[in-house]
């Protein structure tokens, strides 16, 4: 996949040059696990420090600050310190770690590698999604190849640091990767999330250690920022949105695929990378960071006060394009996977289609998700059918608004978000449903067809 | 709460009035110290917390600090600032902090509750009448008190499985089970049976037994009991009757020096089942499903259920009479039960005292202890006897030195209660050489021969004490009549006592508590009604010499040099 002038490549730098493998070799050749070499000859207290001022923000959906996370950690409980790679990309729209894993598996392992040392830990699992059995092998292999070069496993470099890493093959749950959900799966148990407190992975996390989950492209990133140092990293983007983010771009436009960028607006991704909408189409609206995130409308502004006392009044386009920017548009950069809808999307088909996604994958521990989930899919797929009723909008609305904020993990806004924000958004769509099952001449096939042409 | 030093107390406002309570305790508990209620299901005192039903979301705040200073935030009038969170709370996961402030009927608490109840009954079947659990259920009694009264769902409902086995005793009918994991976490912390869990996802979640297991252990019942739905129900008494017609009695588990505390439900003088009775200092809130089948004893075939004279049927007056003539014979020796009450072996103790006994002699009954609820000695009320001083040693299994005293012609007559003395040990031969009088509940070899046999009651047709395992004096209560023919056995003691020594004694439990609690005696200053629901813990420090054979179980920790002495 050639590389766009605009995109800023840290992570994926290699990944798709020509010839470049998934070997060690491949990797050694253009500077791997140059790094480690560099992290076992530091005090890990520096190396923390190094991470906590690249205000490095975890690329895993909430982007919470790395560095504070690791800060966290009980290390006085004479507790093994665990950490754990979520490689459980689960959430529809993104796909940025599967390109890691299957094209630098090593910037992984050394980032892993990096991270441990920093952290004092002496075992780290990659918790890999079930679906991803190639990834898995590629791990596998790298993990090998690793061992034997001594970057992984006893007396790594001769450091007297020891370190091993075990891939975990997941689930097949999307709640799998769910911070604490996974940590219950890996520990061979159902992956119900924990209710926090008082189990805070930090303190309370794996096999009840203190145990640090980080996302694959953040762990990557503790090798940039040893490599360039955490002052150079923070030059990358905005002010607390340090570092490049991989964005994985899918549906109405021209070229879809994923890519690395720091400082751009969403419509430079989106019109300049990504070439705008398909010939004779518009673009309808955007989810900007997996399908769980609120909906942002084409030709809405967006206003309101930056940090420093100044308007902001923005179009789609000029949305920056990152954790901040993106919040202050009312939605959240998650987990990087920007799903573009064009002028042909019905949203309140497209809602139904998450709607059967999320009521599925509910993992059913919580009252309000799990009934409510199930609930919503049944008056969305019923609405698209041509069966809405007009109180149906209202209902929804009610019913999203009794799962938000309600549920032992953040599930429940997965489910609650769509809904409200779609809603919100395009009221008018989910109301044609509705009027046209109280005309009594409505042509009930025409008003299935809403759910294909919008 | 009341032994907490009043300086570790801290201080909560719930819904605007100030209470003190002891650090951890969560605010389901504080509430309830207020004599209020959040409601709950997957909450359960003695359980983990699963936080999983949402039911107790109530509103919490703290007191402010400001970021910059890190000083109290106030109000104006001086008060702390309370920073209200933004989302409800769970009251079972969230434990009471100093300044805590709780709302539980605020708007929002309010709403959160409606909502929690509108989901659970979604994909609910609504047929309240017609399910086994109706009038004990906590979704029944929550949708009347927290719910919108009416249903917005129009949608077709998911329907799960009806009747499933989930073991011997235990039947679930799935389409009820509303997943508050009540069931999957006491197989888990309480019986150490880990094989209930969750299959499927979301609204399809199904309770199920994991592949090749079944919940038979001897604690299956107890997930029927803490079933805040109709979900699980005990096989046994599943659609046998309707609670709101039972009268339930508290009662104490005969199986085994434990004496896990119960209450038995009947109605007109038949029971329907025995669930266990909350005692936090002996069995929590639960009990073996081995204890719940005693009941059955009542109604067996072979019960026993009228009195005899040299084989003849005859009124219990006349049973009694001739029993007093043999017992003035030479050489008695009893055999008493450590199923006997304390009463029952007190007047038992003057019997032997009256007849100068040549023997007392208990039956010892022994079986594995499974370290939560049922104990090694399968005797209810050994330490009755002991503290009654009927006996001063640890009883043996088989009878075999009443059998040496028979057979060297000492012992000539025998009085056995609850026993049968052939199960103990000795011979048809030997029992043709002595005069025998027999109590007992059921036909036994000992009944057949006996030269007097006197038809007694069940612990079910009775009322009386019995001492635990911890020296705790415990009570159970009469729950249905006896069998025409039968006599209480402590009237019958009674009786024959008289008989004996020509006067009158007291033969109901309360005047014979009279007498027990006599000065300088362990009972001291106590009665039969004064005696807690939840027992009295005696000094048994004269009896720490035996070597008591019991182990650790849920809340009884044999010392260390009794340990050693096993």
């Amino acid at each position: 996949m050639a590389v766009h002038p605009k995109e800023q490549r840290l992570i994926l730098k290699y990944a798709d040059e020509p010839g470049y493998t998934p070997h060690i070799d491949s990797y050694m050749e253009h500077g791997g696990y140059d790094m480690l070499k560099k992290a076992v000859t530091m005090e890990p207290q520096a190396i923390m420090d190094e991470v906590k001022k690249s205000t490095l923000r975890g690329r895993g959906g909430a982007g919470f600050p790395c560095g504070l996370k690791w800060s966290f950690v009980d290390r006085k409980s004479g507790k093994p310190i665990y950490l754990v790679c979520n490689c459980d990309e689960s959430e529809p729209g993104t796909f940025k770690d599967r390109q890691i894993v299957h094209k630098d598996p090593h910037q992984l392992i050394e980032g892993i590698m990096i991270s441990c040392f920093a952290n004092n830990v002496a075992k780290a699992f990659i918790y890999i999604r079930e679906e991803m059995p190639y990834g898995a092998k590629i791990l596998d292999q790298a993990i090998l190849e690793a061992k034997e070069k001594n970057f992984v496993g006893d007396n790594v470099l001769g450091s007297g640091y020891s370190c091993d890493i075990v891939v975990h093959r997941g689930a097949a749950a999307y709640i799998c990767g769910e911070e604490t959900g996974l940590i219950e799966s890996l520990e061979g148990k159902r992956a119900n999330p924990r209710i926090k407190p008082p189990y805070f992975p930090a303190v309370l996390g794996l096999y009840n250690c203190p145990t640090i989950v980080n996302n694959v492209e953040t762990l990557c990133n503790a090798v940039h920022i040893l490599d360039m140092g955490a002052e150079e990293f923070t030059k990358i983007g905005r002010p607390n949105n340090a570092g490049t983010r991989i964005w994985c771009v899918s549906g109405g436009v021209q070229r879809p695929g994923y890519y690395e960028v720091a400082g751009l607006t969403l419509g430079e991704l989106v019109y300049d990378i990504c070439g705008g909408p398909l010939p004779g189409r518009s673009i309808k609206a955007i989810i900007p960071g997996g399908s769980s995130m609120k909906i942002l409308k084409n030709g809405e502004r967006y206003k309101g006060k930056n940090p420093d006392g100044t308007d902001y009044n923005w179009g789609l386009e000029d949305i920056p394009l990152d954790y901040d920017g993106i919040a202050a548009a009312g939605s959240m950069s998650g987990s990087g996977g920007m799903m573009v809808l064009d002028d042909t999307v019905s949203i309140p088909a497209a809602l139904a289609n998450l709607m059967a996604f999320y009521s599925h994958e509910s993992c059913g521990q919580c009252t309000p998700c799990r009934e409510g989930s199930l609930w919503l899919k049944k008056i969305t797929s019923r609405m698209v059918h041509g069966e809405a009723r007009p109180e149906d909008v209202d209902l929804m609305l009610d019913v999203a608004g009794q799962i938000a904020g309600r549920t032992i993990c953040a599930f429940g806004f997965a489910v609650a978000w769509p809904v409200q924000s779609y809603i919100a958004k395009f009221e008018d769509e989910f109301r044609k449903y509705a009027a046209h099952l109280s005309d009594p001449n409505a042509d009930r096939q025409a008003i299935k067809e809403l759910a294909c042409n919008g | 709460m009341a032994e907490e030093k009043k300086d570790n107390l801290i201080t909560v406002n719930i819904d605007g009035q100030d209470l003190q309570v002891p650090p951890g305790t969560n605010m389901v508990e504080a509430v309830k110290m207020l004599g209020k209620e959040v409601p709950h299901y997957c909450y359960h005192p003695k359980l983990s917390i699963a936080g999983n039903c949402r039911m107790c979301l109530v509103e919490m705040g703290m007191p402010g600090r400001d970021r910059a200073t890190g000083e109290p935030m106030l109000n104006e009038d001086g008060t702390p600032k309370i920073m209200w969170m933004p989302g409800p709370a769970i009251a079972c996961g969230t434990n009471a902090a100093p300044g805590m402030h709780i709302k539980t009927s605020s708007p929002k608490a309010i709403e959160s509750r409606e909502a929690v109840t509108e989901f659970l009954l979604v994909n609910h079947p609504l047929d309240c009448p017609i399910c086994d659990q109706a009038g004990e259920c906590k979704l029944q009694e929550f949708s009347a008190s927290h719910g919108r009264g009416y249903s917005r769902f129009v949608e077709e409902k998911n329907v799960k499985p009806k009747r499933t086995r989930l073991g011997p005793r235990v039947t679930l009918d799935d389409e009820r089970c509303i997943l508050c994991s009540r069931c999957i976490r006491f197989s888990q912390e309480i019986a150490k049976d880990d094989v209930l869990g969750f299959t499927d996802r979301g609204s399809y979640s199904t309770l199920t037994c994991f592949p090749g297991k079944e919940l038979a252990n001897n604690y299956s019942l107890n997930t029927v009991d803490i079933c805040p739905v109709g979900a699980l129900t005990s096989t046994d008494f599943r659609f046998k009757m309707r609670v709101w017609f039972l009268k339930e009695s508290k009662s104490i588990d005969f199986e085994s020096s434990v004496g896990c505390n119960t209450v038995v439900s009947s109605r007109e003088g038949k029971v329907y089942r025995v669930t266990p009775r909350r005692n936090d200092e002996v069995n929590d809130t639960w009990m073996p499903d081995s204890g719940r089948e005693l009941y059955k004893q009542i109604e067996s075939e072979d019960r026993f259920s009228y009195s005899s004279v040299n084989g003849s049927e005859t009124s219990a007056v006349e049973a009694l009479k001739a029993a007093g003539e043999i017992l003035k014979g030479e050489g008695v020796a009893i055999v008493a039960s450590g199923r006997n009450t304390v009463e029952e072996q007190f007047v038992l103790k003057q019997i032997a005292d009256q007849v100068n006994a040549k023997g007392v002699y208990l039956v010892a009954r022994y079986g594995d202890d499974d370290g939560i609820l049922i104990s090694k000695d399968r005797n209810p009320n050994v330490r009755g006897a002991l503290a009654t001083g009927l006996i001063s040693e640890l009883p043996s299994e088989k009878l075999s030195a009443l059998g040496a005293q028979i057979d060297s012609g000492e012992v000539k007559v025998v009085l056995a209660t609850k026993e049968d003395l052939v199960a103990a040990g000795l011979s048809e031969e030997q029992l043709k050489k002595v005069k025998l009088v027999a109590i007992d509940t059921h036909a036994t070899a000992t009944t057949k021969s006996a030269d007097v046999a006197i038809a007694g009651l069940t612990q079910f047709e009775k009322s009386g004490t019995l001492i635990n395992q911890q020296f705790r004096i415990q009570k159970f209560h009469k729950v249905v009549p006896g069998p025409v023919g039968s006599i209480d056995d402590l009237a019958a003691l009674s009786a024959i006592l008289a008989s004996l020594t020509g006067e009158t004694c007291p033969s109901v439990v309360g005047t014979v508590w009279e007498k027990i609690a006599a000065e300088g005696s362990i009972f001291e200053g106590l009665s039969f009604k004064g005696i807690a629901d939840t027992g009295v813990l005696l000094d048994g420090s004269a009896f720490s010499g035996l070597a008591f054979v019991e182990g650790k179980s849920l809340h009884f920790e044999p010392k260390l040099e009794e340990a050693a002495a096993e």
